[in-house]
């Protein structure tokens, strides 16, 4: 199911560990990465297999962790941090503009499938707050003007320069 | 005027550094390494504990004393797990050093390995940390192309591999026997001790968990020699730590100061004091977990046994600051809300007592709070603390018991306006 590539990851993953099940998260995360950042039960069953764990122990252990989605996230995932010093110099605002900006609340996708939001607890940025991380790339220090710049830019990026989750 | 110490940041701090093998090297890395390997590892750990290194993940706990606990002739391999977990509200200064310096944090983590006797070290990374993630693994695969890693550590004839660990966003899992069933391929949840980890870790197999901040000075310590380092700190809280300073200040930042400096003085002349000039309302000194201290209490030293004295604790040396402008009411409520949510609903005073924290704070922000409510609040907080399987329920009690003394007035008050 993995691409070639990704299938090498996983074999390099599963050498490093004296159990296959240690490399269960790890796995989750290259699944997830690879089924465009979620997981469905069909890419479960296939970690399950490679695990050599039951596909309940996989699914137990996946809705443990916030980083495993079970819906499709948007191309941009905005993860954006409230927590307690993000709080203190205006996270919350930050992720109200954002609902406000994109016409949803945090745990939804826009309609177009461009950005979701999530609210996050702390993504230890704090000495950069506020700060959010969009896919794999942190953004800090945090202004309205900041993100509608970036929505913009975002909005706007042709689909071959993309960087993806 | 207060001015850094600088070790840990050293190369950081130098212009033009880039944290590559390269730099590294020409910046006088992996000559720690070299030294380590020329001593028996019980050496290399009784100068670790002459020099009197304490944990920087929170607790404080003496590591080589950590390292002496380590079960041998049990016939199994044993580990060292690097906790790289770095989720307490706060604290951002590992990141600082995967980040930027990889190999002087990579160097003490192979000591630490050989020290302990371990073949493979694994350092648990929290899933959100990409580029950090990033980061080490390209470091980590450069050690491995120069022949540093690999079955001839540095050329020797140890073996030694290191793999990065990806988490997925779970703060209990920087507790450490939480963290191991999650390298187990678990949910992460608080094992009941003992055994501890030093005899029964990973895959039950003897293990030392150590914090990133905590290694990296292990290369230091064999740098410089225990009475350098000890000489760098106060008594009993030796060599320097990494401050992340946040919240109302004017220079927030990851600085490296000498451990028992003072606390006002890291606020005011490297934080450039509370902005906006307004006056200063509280400081929490060690990670949200942290009793809060009053502008009036923080004239201390910043070590942990200074801030421990002051009722409080210097935890993973995360100060937060806020200023008069502050509602601690809401400040609390969002403390409550974030143990609520990472309460790994083991234990039942942790997992019920976070949501009625919540839920009472909640209840006084809607201006529906009463002396009932207050009380009751004191009540959940209180009974949480010292009875649950890991330090979670801790955590969430000391905010809680510690806001309602230091600042009862901002509590009434929104009930006072209520009524």
């Amino acid at each position: 199911m993995f691409s070639p590539e990704t299938q090498q990851q996983v074999d390099r993953l599963l050498s490093r560990y004296p159990i296959r099940r240690n490399a269960l998260l790890p796995l989750l995360h290259l699944a997830q990465k690879e089924n465009q950042g979620w997981l469905d039960s069909k890419w479960v069953n296939h970690v399950a297999e490679l695990c050599e764990v039951s596909p309940t122990h996989v699914e137990g252990v996946a809705t443990f962790y916030t980083m495993f989605r079970f819906r499709p996230p948007g191309k941009y995932h905005l993860q954006v941090c409230t927590c307690v010093p993000c709080c203190l110099v205006g996270g919350p605002e930050i992720l109200e503009h954002l609902e406000h900006k994109l016409g949803i609340h945090a745990g939804h996708t826009t309609k177009d499938g461009l950005f979701s939001i999530e609210e996050m607890e702390c993504i230890g940025a704090c000495a950069y707050a506020p700060a959010m991380i969009v896919n794999e790339d942190y953004v800090e220090q945090l202004t309205p003007e900041k993100i509608d710049q970036l929505l913009d830019t975002l909005a706007t990026t042709p689909q071959e320069q993309e960087t993806h989750a | 005027m207060l001015e850094e110490t600088l070790v840990l940041f050293r190369n950081i701090r130098t212009p033009g550094y880039d944290g590559t093998l390269d730099s590294y090297r020409k910046a006088g890395g992996y000559q720690s390494l070299p030294k380590a390997l020329a001593m028996q590892p019980e050496e290399v750990i009784a100068l670790v504990k002459e020099a009197g290194l304490r944990g920087r993940g929170g607790a404080g706990f003496p590591t080589g004393l950590k390292w002496s606990f380590m079960a041998k002739n049990t016939g199994k391999p044993s580990y060292l797990v690097c906790n790289a977990d770095e989720s307490e509200p706060g604290t951002c200064k590992d990141r600082e050093l995967m980040l930027k310096d990889p190999h002087l944090f990579l160097e003490g983590m192979m000591i630490g390995c050989y020290a302990l006797g371990c073949h493979h070290g694994y350092i648990y990374v929290r899933g959100e940390y990409f580029p950090a993630i990033k980061s080490l693994n390209k470091a980590i695969d450069d050690c491995y192309r120069e022949g540093i890693l690999g079955p001839k550590l540095l050329g020797g004839d140890y073996e030694l591999d290191l793999t990065v660990h990806t988490g997925a966003g779970a703060y209990i899992c920087g507790e450490e026997s939480a963290l191991l069933d999650s390298l187990e391929g678990k949910r992460g949840h608080p094992r009941v001790k003992p055994p501890f980890p030093a005899v029964a870790g990973f895959n039950s197999c003897p293990t030392s968990v150590n914090n990133v901040e905590t290694l990296t000075n292990v290369t230091a310590i064999l740098e410089m020699g225990a009475d350098a380092y000890k000489s760098l700190g106060s008594p009993n809280n030796a060599g320097t730590h990494l401050v992340s300073l946040s919240g109302h200040v004017n220079r927030p930042g990851v600085y490296e100061v000498a451990m028992g400096v003072g606390l006002r003085e890291i606020i005011q002349e490297l934080g450039g004091g509370v902005r906006g000039g307004k006056q200063l309302k509280g400081v929490i000194p060690g990670g949200s977990s942290s009793p809060v201290l009053r502008a009036d209490e923080i004239d201390i030293a910043y070590d942990f046994d200074s801030v421990g004295k002051a009722g409080s604790m210097m935890g993973s040396s995360a100060i937060m600051v806020f200023d008069e402008d502050t509602d601690v009411v809401k400040l609390l409520h969002r403390i409550s809300r974030f143990y609520n949510h990472e309460s790994c609903g083991q234990c039942t005073p942790c997992r019920e007592g976070t949501h009625w924290a919540r839920q009472l704070l909640r209840d006084f922000l809607q201006n529906n709070g009463s002396e009932r409510k207050l009380n009751r609040l004191q009540r959940v907080g209180r009974n949480m603390g010292g009875t649950t399987l890991c330090a979670l329920g801790d955590a969430a009690s000391m905010p809680i018991v510690s806001f309602l003394k230091k600042f009862p007035d901002d509590f009434r008050q929104y009930y006072a306006t209520a009524s």
